[in-house]
């Protein structure tokens, strides 16, 4: 944006919010400088375009007429209360808060919306994020939301409520064609991810960001997107990873190993012996195995007999065993 | 480095900021919206132009410069910035949430009361906020002591599972930073028994005191640079090469490999280099018919022995 421009629409946005009554789109001609020179044809362009950035930036401009007779052309004019941002007092520990909140993401796109949200705060009042510079948590080095091209389109398309096209790796390595309603992003265990309804699948789904190959493309109407009322993003996401654990396994743990097993456990037995019998919760046989199977000698499986079977499995393959 | 606000946003909060700061350094303000001074005073020459309409002498925007100081007299009307925007609101939203959701961090009541009052301001903007999730895993029972430690500048003994020798040990640590990295806090410390800095993970962390000694310093001590990933594997570690069926793919994806490549047949061949054997010939076992070690042939002995024993315990 040129300095010519930056001053006609700063100029503009000054006087639109000290008038209290709608402008006529003469009288903001004649008004800021910067439009009076070029011809009528060419002005309302510059304006149109003007509008729209302003609009874009989040500057609420209203239109309308102060006199019903005078329906003919519409005027313009901006509303201090919903212009302006409310001061925002913070306490020192409150701001010291917001400070270390600030710190958490940076991911490109939130970190740069985070930066602008402070500089907007700290314009609304002296005290309020200045008082908490010295409090804040230097010690904390936080590396949260990863920078997946895909993030920027995605969390457009949320906050938008907007739908999504996208093309679509799946695990086995297959590409898809996706149109989704998106309901929400997530971040979970170092990875963002999509959750929303696939359309042709008449279902909720989970897509992982790293996955999504090329452009996310918007298509549809804004608005158009409904999540549900309940919807709970990080039960979705969860649901990939963890199942409830619904059954107990008993393993045969050497004494002072699998610490990362004991933890898990809800019971441990000893008989006097080298051996411990642990009572661990899980959910499915496969899992239970992948578990356990690292440990070697040191941890048996007795019981469920599948994932005693899942274990053999496993061990006789490493053994180079045929099955 | 770019700075966080266009140039009119930036004018539309400068203006406010300076009016509530008369006599602010012009350093400082620079600081503060990340442009240089050269910026800053292009900036405010702009800002001397623009004013009310009419655009006479008193309905300009008036500033003065005194020595490196600056003062605003006359915000034509701009007293306070604009709006935060959809995106602004759902950072700031989002990231005390976050804040909130992970214990240990902050004092929940404090980031309670901050979201409150940063939600009242927002408005509607915030709304969005609730769409996106940002997921820590919390240590709840050892983060206050790590905090209190890097806080007070003291050291901390360490309880700690060694996953790859399958045992715990113990050691004095001076506690150098806490990071989270991807949904996992670590604990950077200067290790008094390895005599040099290394990182723990939270959830392998057994027991944790701490000492009334203070940390020392160690200049030596150089903190990990982040932008690389959390994990670099040094030159004179291990080269293993594996065998990866469809199944054990993500192995690939989830370790940093020095190449990966196709086979043919969905076998996918990745090089990696790792300073933790034990760790290896686990995951081997765990990946049962889906992964081999094709090299060092040692290794790949190594991991057939381990099952061997290991089918022992299911003879029946």
């Amino acid at each position: 944006m040129t300095a010519r421009k930056t001053e006609r629409l700063l100029n503009l946005v000054i006087c639109l919010l000290h008038t209290r009554r709608y402008l006529s789109v003469q009288e903001i001609r004649t008004a800021v400088p910067g439009y009076a020179a070029d011809s009528e044809e060419a002005f309302r362009r510059m304006f149109e375009r003007d509008k729209a950035e302003l609009r874009d930036l989040g500057i609420p401009l209203e239109t309308g007429t102060d006199h019903a007779a005078h329906d003919d052309e519409l005027g313009y004019r901006i509303a201090r209360r919903d212009y302006e941002l409310p001061p925002v007092t913070l306490e020192a520990d409150e701001a010291a808060a917001l400070g270390l909140a600030a710190r958490l993401l940076n991911s490109a796109p939130l970190a740069s919306a985070t930066a602008s949200a402070l500089l907007k705060l700290r314009a609304a009042g002296p005290d309020a994020v200045d008082a908490g510079e010295g409090l804040a948590w230097t010690a904390l080095e936080p590396q949260i939301g990863g920078n997946e091209p895909a993030f920027e389109a995605c969390l457009a398309g949320v906050t938008e409520r907007q739908r999504l096209r996208f093309t679509y790796r799946t695990a086995g390595g297959e590409s898809q064609q996706r149109d989704v309603e998106p309901w929400g992003v997530v971040w979970w265990h170092g990875r963002w991810y999509l959750v929303g309804h696939d359309t042709h699948r008449a279902a909720s789904r989970v897509f992982r960001l790293s996955r999504i190959v090329g452009a996310v493309e918007a298509h549809g109407e804004p608005g158009e997107v409904t999540p549900p009322v309940d919807l709970d993003l990080r039960a979705h996401v969860a649901q990939l990873t963890q199942d409830a654990s619904t059954a107990t396994a008993r393993i045969r743990l050497r004494t002072g190993a699998g610490w990362a097993l004991r933890r898990a456990a809800t019971a441990v037995h000893n008989d006097g012996s080298d051996w411990d019998v642990l009572d661990l919760p899980y959910a499915d046989a496969e899992q239970l195995a992948d578990q356990v199977v690292g440990f070697g000698a040191d941890a048996v499986v007795l019981e469920p007999p599948d994932a005693r079977d899942a274990v053999v499995r496993r061990l006789r393959a490493a053994a180079g065993e045929l099955v | 480095m770019s700075a966080p606000l266009d140039r009119l946003p930036r004018l539309l909060a400068l203006v406010p900021y300076l009016l509530k700061r008369p006599g602010i350094r012009v350093s400082e303000v620079a600081e503060v919206f990340e442009v240089t001074e050269a910026q800053l005073r292009q900036d405010l020459e702009l800002l001397w132009v623009c004013g009310l309409p009419g655009h006479g002498p008193g309905d300009l925007i008036d500033l003065e410069f005194e020595g490196d100081t600056i003062t605003l007299f006359e915000p034509a009307g701009v007293t306070q910035p604009l709006r935060l925007t959809v995106a602004e609101a759902l950072a700031l939203v989002v990231g005390l949430r976050t804040l909130a959701a992970t214990p240990g961090l902050a004092d929940r009541d404090v980031v309670d009361r901050t979201l409150a009052k940063v939600e009242a301001a927002a408005g509607a903007a915030a709304e969005a906020a609730s769409r996106v999730a940002v997921t820590v895993e919390s240590e709840e029972q050892f983060l206050p002591v790590v905090r209190q430690g890097l806080e007070s500048g003291r050291r901390l003994h360490l309880t700690y599972y060694v996953p790859g020798r399958d045992e715990t040990t113990e050691r004095d640590v001076d506690p150098l930073r806490l990071l989270l990295v991807d949904g996992r806090t670590y604990l950077e410390a200067w290790c008094l028994l390895a005599e040099d800095v290394r990182l723990f993970r939270l959830d392998r962390v057994v027991d944790l005191a701490l000492l009334d000694a203070p940390v020392e310093s160690h200049p030596q001590a150089e903190p990990r640079d982040l932008s690389q990933g959390l994990f670099r594997a040094a030159p004179d570690d291990q080269l293993v090469t594996l065998a990866l069926r469809p199944t054990a793919h993500w192995v690939a994806d989830y370790h940093p490999c020095e190449s990966v490549e196709d086979a043919g047949d969905g076998t996918l061949v990745a090089r990696l280099r790792t300073s933790d054997a034990g760790w290896l010939r686990r995951l081997v076992l765990r990946l049962g018919d889906a992964a081999r070690v094709l090299e060092p042939p040692d290794l790949a002995e190594q991991v057939q022995t381990d099952a061997l024993a290991a089918l022992t315990g299911y003879a029946d």
